[in-house]
């Protein structure tokens, strides 16, 4: 099983899409190690710098619609040598989310009230998030605050997350 | 209760139900480029598993950079052609014979009503036109795709559109998904199916069905399908021919790949689009549409006509019959890429090539290039295009650029003039 716990990215916006996730002149590489330095190089949002960001983060968590447009599995592929294996959000593209899963990554949803919590007392602070994936929930912590938010994960996407992805489990059961 | 056209598909394709409600089922397609592919294919050759599930149903093709543009591109076409050769895959459809997937695959009579497709492109949900379920995938399922033959999804809920009335001249398939889209949002069709149905769908052609069913996952919508009919049978009938004795035989057994009257559905929207004008995005998202008239007079530096939503023959006769002696504005270029060689042969033939060379336009080979920023009409910093493709994401055809989705009638009149225009000044 991956690593489900670290430092914390806030991405304040929906509808970010796998284009701006990993641009598609980069879809040219054949091993994901090589998409390292341009994750969410072509991010639209205020504010964020691109390097300094994303360095020692373990965790993101946006809003809605995340991981829209293309089905490159380029993007989780990206988070992943990043060092980012969980993506909380309101809500996911199927793909994408499918792809989270099939690597063995999170991609959790919650809903629209608790994203806004996190936001508004978390983000901005340095916060770590921890997934305790059977009891099914969430830890977030900052210098101040320390609170448990529960989450659903279905039995399918569990399993594929405690397999290490979809490829090992179809070998072995199909 | 009576069953929807994906419910049908997913119970005559269920392989089991390894978790609540987690659907294997049995693929008859698996359709690969070599952009998302050659990462599955190394991983399995790394794993000791580098198999196929049947080399019949896995259908492969370079398109999204062709010819190579550079070392890195040479080598993804070279781990996909070497695959396709150790495995027997007979269907690959190198340089010289290859042309846009979505728009290969159909016209070689690859897709079936009531098939299974997947493909690691999000732009299968193409394929859905011919009354199958084709989905996007990633590389993993893919990967998957490719050894065992199967696919995991979720049920997915059916959203039915009910198209009345009748499309004004200068409208075009393009322009209702537009439409659709803007009423969706661009996550309003997510995890469902979207059906296309109605008089207006009845009328339209395999090529307009495509473009339609093309852009369901601009909403989120896992496939797009319109029920098979005689113009499916029709347009199939070259490939199908020795499987019936008659058309209407076809057509029968086709009919087992239409949802029931009594159906259940998420939501059923009806509208009439009689009045439906031409339409065009602005801004970095699908949803984001407005009339062309609204839109007219903006300024545009490339045009483009081409991609696996608007590169077909019917596509490039429109845009010919504005082009006919016409030059484009001195203030844009303007690229069209036929998407398939056969499409390329009849534009050759119809002379519509030459339309486009005197009208001022670049012709280039098939290829997705240009449509998502890898080759063959990337834009500059600052630049916009007015294109027929399915994406206007920031960036989208290069770092810097706006694209603005519209139809190939709008994109003709658009090259005229250099700003977005409504085609009916041009009718020709």
């Amino acid at each position: 099983m991956k690593e489900f716990s670290g430092k914390v990215l806030f991405l304040d916006r929906s509808d970010i899409n796998t284009d701006e996730i990993i641009p598609a002149k980069y879809l040219t590489e054949i091993t994901k190690e090589a998409l390292k330095p341009y994750l969410l190089e072509d991010l639209s949002l205020a504010g964020f710098n691109t390097k300094e960001d994303i360095k020692d983060k373990a965790v993101l968590v946006t809003r809605a619609n995340f991981g829209c447009g293309s089905s490159r599995e380029h993007a989780p592929w990206a988070f992943e040598v990043n060092g980012i294996n969980v993506v909380i959000a309101e809500s996911f593209a199927r793909i994408f989310r499918q792809n989270m899963y099939n690597c063995g990554m999170f991609a959790i949803e919650l809903p629209k009230d608790k994203i806004e919590y996190l936001f508004e007392n978390f983000a901005g602070k340095e916060t770590s998030i921890a997934i305790d994936i059977d009891k099914e929930k969430i830890i977030v912590t900052s210098s101040d605050q320390s609170e448990e938010i529960d989450f659903k994960v279905g039995e399918f996407d569990k399993t594929l997350v405690k397999e290490g992805g979809w490829v090992g489990y179809a070998d072995k059961n199909y | 209760m009576g069953k929807t056209i994906a419910e049908k598909i997913f119970d005559a394709h269920r392989v089991n139900m390894p978790f609540p409600d987690t659907h294997v089922l049995k693929l008859d397609r698996v359709f690969c480029h070599e952009i998302t592919t050659p990462i599955a294919i190394t991983d399995l050759m790394a794993r000791g598993m580098d198999r196929v599930f049947d080399p019949t149903k896995i259908k492969a093709v370079i398109d999204h950079v062709t010819p190579a543009k550079d070392s890195k591109t040479a080598e993804q076409g070279k781990i996909l052609r070497d695959w396709a050769k150790r495995h027997g895959i007979k269907d690959f459809f190198d340089i010289g014979r290859n042309g846009v997937c979505h728009a290969i695959f159909p016209e070689k009579g690859f897709v079936r009503p009531g098939y299974t497709v997947i493909m690691g492109d999000s732009h299968t949900c193409t394929h859905g036109a011919f009354g199958a379920f084709a989905a996007g995938v990633g590389t993993t399922d893919l990967e998957v795709g490719i050894f065992k033959g199967v696919c995991a999804f979720h049920f997915p809920k059916t959203i039915k559109f009910v198209l009345n009335g009748t499309l004004k001249p200068g409208v075009y398939a393009k322009d209702l998904i537009l439409f659709i889209i803007k009423k969706l949002t661009v996550n309003g069709a997510t995890n469902m199916v979207i059906e296309f149905t109605g008089p207006v769908i009845d009328a339209m052609s395999m090529e307009s069905r495509m473009t339609l069913c093309n852009m369901a996952i601009e909403a989120g919508g896992t496939c797009g399908i319109c029920y098979p009919d005689m113009t499916t049978v029709e347009y199939l009938w070259e490939f199908i021919k020795d499987e019936f004795s008659t058309r209407e035989d076809a057509l029968k057994e086709y009919s087992k790949w239409i949802s029931d009257a009594d159906a259940s559905y998420e939501k059923v929207y009806e509208y009439d689009v009689t009045n439906l004008e031409p339409m065009v995005t602005f801004g970095f998202k699908p949803d984001q549409v407005k009339t062309v008239n609204e839109m007219a007079d903006t300024k545009i530096d490339q045009v483009y006509i081409g991609s696996c939503t608007n590169g077909r023959i019917e596509d490039l006769r429109i845009a010919a019959s504005i082009l006919k002696d016409k030059k484009i504005s001195d203030d844009v270029r303007a690229i069209v890429s036929p998407a398939t060689p056969d499409i390329y042969s009849m534009a050759l033939k119809e002379g519509i090539i030459e339309i486009f060379q005197n009208a001022g336009f670049c012709v280039t080979n098939p290829t997705c290039g240009a449509c998502l920023g890898m080759s063959n009409g990337v834009l500059a910093n600052g630049e916009s295009c007015a294109s027929t493709t399915n994406r206007n994401f920031n960036g989208r055809m290069g770092k810097g650029g706006t694209v603005h989705l519209m139809s190939p009638a709008t994109a003709a009149a658009s090259a005229i003039v250099g700003k977005i225009t409504n085609s009916q000044f041009y009718k020709a």
